[in-house]
């Protein structure tokens, strides 16, 4: 039996704005499903975005939706918890939004370890404002503003999160729908801050600059690189050279979240005076 | 010379190349984009030499932009609408440091609600900032005015940074004939930059904006900053003669139509005074003397030019594209350069028109000059006008019906 998406859209929002094999209505399909397994009342649950393709997701949902500025996903959404610490707060955007001109609110919000879900979607570009490089373009691959290919390093963005102090971290593919979806609801679930990683395909800005000859080349590239973390633990450097790990990357349930402990501050000086 | 067909965001690349500018900080934002792919691609093509780095977001870009022109490059960058307003710490910062730069700003409506179309509110946002502002009509202007704002930002009575405006998709996406000057010539006209003591030196270090606690040296430098930008007026009229020997076209502090003998005239900034233009054609076809006034230089603001102007008129009616509690910017400016005169002043009327892209049509320029002409004979001016019609209501009230959020206070119970 088809999966009944259409109860989670909000009506006449179709057709999306995504280019025909853009990996982010795959995505989305995934956050329904993940928000069906937690049983998220909708007028309890907040998703916000910033500026950009993936940025527009929240439009199409059927919730307590913010649609921002560039970059500010995190922060709006932090000011949202703090406000209403018992709503189920999601972030959805890009790694352009999220790691370039966002990239401080997203460290802080990791380091904080509010309770939310940031789903990213790293497509690799600018997909949006047409194909200029962002810090998660590969070194050496083409954007518009890299035609020699990119000479930058590149932002691990599920490294940084850990580094930064996330404490649910999670990365999977568009190419691995059925993930998508289990990490999701696990970061939902999981009480502090969550990223999941999901790599994505643009194939209007970045395929096509890049010599992938067609969205199932880009989706079987995603798979053939996509390495189950657990799998990795059994393999040698050499074999995963080139690879990126799937999977769970980083789970601690002991530090504290930052709402709970606010809370706690809160009700400890009180009584103490 | 070359005569061709550029865009507005084509014109202000050419503007940039013929400066020869050594170094372009960027991030994209629309409709600014345009700008920084074409330099891109004379970089690539090896055409023109010039560092570009694209940074991670606008107040990063600027801050680059200053820290490069004090070195002692010239400097070049381009944004729009939230991307300036992102990077308007750094604005004060670069106009303190008195680095002397161009950045390009395409006019786009500031969120919210978010939309790509142009208005003033984002460039006028930079009007208390220090650097200093030109304001475009055409695609040549655009050219020409890069030009004349590095002539402008570099000159040694002035030392400020330079923000050369345009209208986004009006202006920016539209495609004009452009007269692309020589480079020999331009070389003539804007000489290399000379930055004197603002550069890099261990060996004889001097000290530029560095912190000062106390009120003293604090105020004076902010007023040198300040008579320098009032300096500007005088300079830019010199340069302006100056770039009209050299190349043909002239640009004064004010673009002026049909004024002379008008009793009524319309004053606007910006791409959209040309529809201003053709509606004054047909008003004078009708036997309507009325005239329009464009000021080109923003910042400083030519005071004394349009006291000059307005002087003797009847009516001014001022076409705001933009909005500010209390008016429009315009109105409210030029209302005070109107105010320390002891001469009969003419009666200022106040119309918000092309906010977020709105177009203005032939009508209601005509309904202007007659509104305008209404209040003279009434002898007072009504309140500032939003330019809106019945249709567009229409369609808003659709809109609203499908948010579903129409504002209204609670409800209380008696």
């Amino acid at each position: 039996m088809a999966y009944d998406y259409e109860k989670s859209i909000r009506p006449g929002k179709l057709p999306h704005i995504w280019c025909p094999g853009c990996g982010h209505g795959i995505v989305m399909k995934g956050l329904i499903r993940a928000m069906d397994t937690c049983e998220l009342d909708r007028n309890n649950t907040a998703i916000v975005s910033g500026i950009g393709c993936a940025s527009r997701l929240p439009g199409y949902l059927d919730a307590c939706t913010l649609h921002t500025a560039h970059g500010r996903a995190a922060a709006f959404a932090t000011g949202v918890k703090m406000a209403k610490p018992e709503m189920t707060v999601i972030c959805c955007g890009g790694d352009g939004d999220g790691t370039a001109i966002g990239g401080n609110h997203f460290i802080h919000a990791c380091r904080r370890n509010i309770n939310m879900t940031y789903v990213i979607m790293n497509n690799f570009i600018y997909g949006m404002t047409g194909g200029q490089f962002s810090p998660c373009t590969p070194t050496g691959m083409k954007a518009s503003t890299t035609p020699y290919g990119n000479p930058d390093p590149v932002f691990d963005i599920s490294k940084l999160a850990i580094g930064a102090g996330a404490t649910f971290v999670a990365r999977t593919t568009a190419a691995h729908p059925r993930e998508i979806d289990k990490l999701i609801a696990q970061g939902i679930k999981h009480n502090g801050m969550s990223i999941i990683e999901v790599l994505d395909d643009c194939p209007t800005s970045y395929g096509r600059r890049n010599k992938f000859r067609s969205v199932v080349d880009m989706m079987k590239r995603l798979k053939k690189d996509a390495v189950p973390a657990k799998a990795a633990a059994k393999m040698t450097p050499e074999q995963l050279e080139g690879k990126f790990l799937t999977g769970v990357l980083y789970h601690d349930n002991e530090k504290a979240e930052y709402t709970e402990q606010y809370a706690a501050l809160i009700k400890r000086v009180q009584e103490g005076a | 010379m070359t005569r061709t067909l550029l865009t507005g965001n084509g014109a202000a690349a050419w503007g940039m190349r013929l400066a020869r500018a050594d170094y372009l900080p960027a991030f994209p934002i629309t409709p600014q984009t345009e700008i920084i792919e074409t330099v891109a691609s004379w970089i690539n093509r090896n055409e023109i030499e010039c560092r570009m780095t694209t940074l991670e977001s606008e107040h990063s870009m600027l801050t680059a932009a200053g820290a490069a022109a004090a070195t002692g490059v010239r400097v070049f960058s381009a944004t729009s609408s939230q991307g300036l307003l992102y990077g308007m710490e750094m604005l004060y910062t670069v106009a303190g440091w008195r680095a002397p730069l161009v950045l390009v700003n395409v006019s786009r409506g500031l969120a919210a609600p978010i939309t790509l179309e142009p208005d003033h509110n984002d460039i006028l946002a930079a009007r208390d900032c220090g650097a200093l502002q030109i304001h475009c009509a055409t695609c040549q202007e655009v050219l020409d005015s890069i030009l004349l704002a590095y002539r402008l930002a570099e000159d040694w009575r002035v030392r400020l940074p330079v923000i050369v405006n345009l209208d986004g998709f009006y202006l920016s996406f539209t495609r004009e004939p452009v007269q692309i000057p020589e480079a020999a010539a331009v070389n003539r006209f804007l000489p290399p930059f000379d930055s004197g003591n603002l550069c890099f030196r261990a060996s004889a270090p001097t000290s530029q904006a560095v912190a000062v606690l106390g009120g003293g040296p604090y105020s004076y430098f902010r007023y040198q900053a300040y008579l320098a930008a009032m300096n500007a007026l005088g300079v830019f009229e010199e340069i302006g003669q100056e770039f009209r020997k050299q190349f043909g076209r002239s640009y004064d502090l004010l673009d002026t139509y049909h004024c002379d003998d008008a009793d009524i005239l319309f004053v606007m900034l910006g791409s959209f005074a040309t529809k201003a233009r053709e509606a004054v054609d047909h008003l004078r076809a009708s036997g309507q003397a009325v005239g329009l006034v464009r000021p080109r230089l923003l910042r400083p603001f030519p005071k004394m030019a349009l006291q000059r102007v307005l002087a003797g008129k009847q009516g001014v009616a001022v076409i705001d594209q933009n909005l500010s509690p209390g008016g429009g910017f315009l109105y409210t400016e030029l209302a005070t350069a109107l105010y320390d005169q002891s001469t009969a002043k003419p009666l200022l009327v106040n119309f918000i028109g092309g906010l977020g892209g709105r177009d203005i049509s032939r009508e209601e320029f005509f309904e202007i000059a007659a509104e305008t002409r209404r209040a003279v004979t009434a002898g007072t001016a009504p309140l500032p006008r939003l330019l809106f019609t019945a249709a567009e209501l229409r369609e808003v009230r659709k809109l609203q019906a499908i948010a579903g959020s129409r504002r209204e206070p609670p409800r209380r119970e008696p």
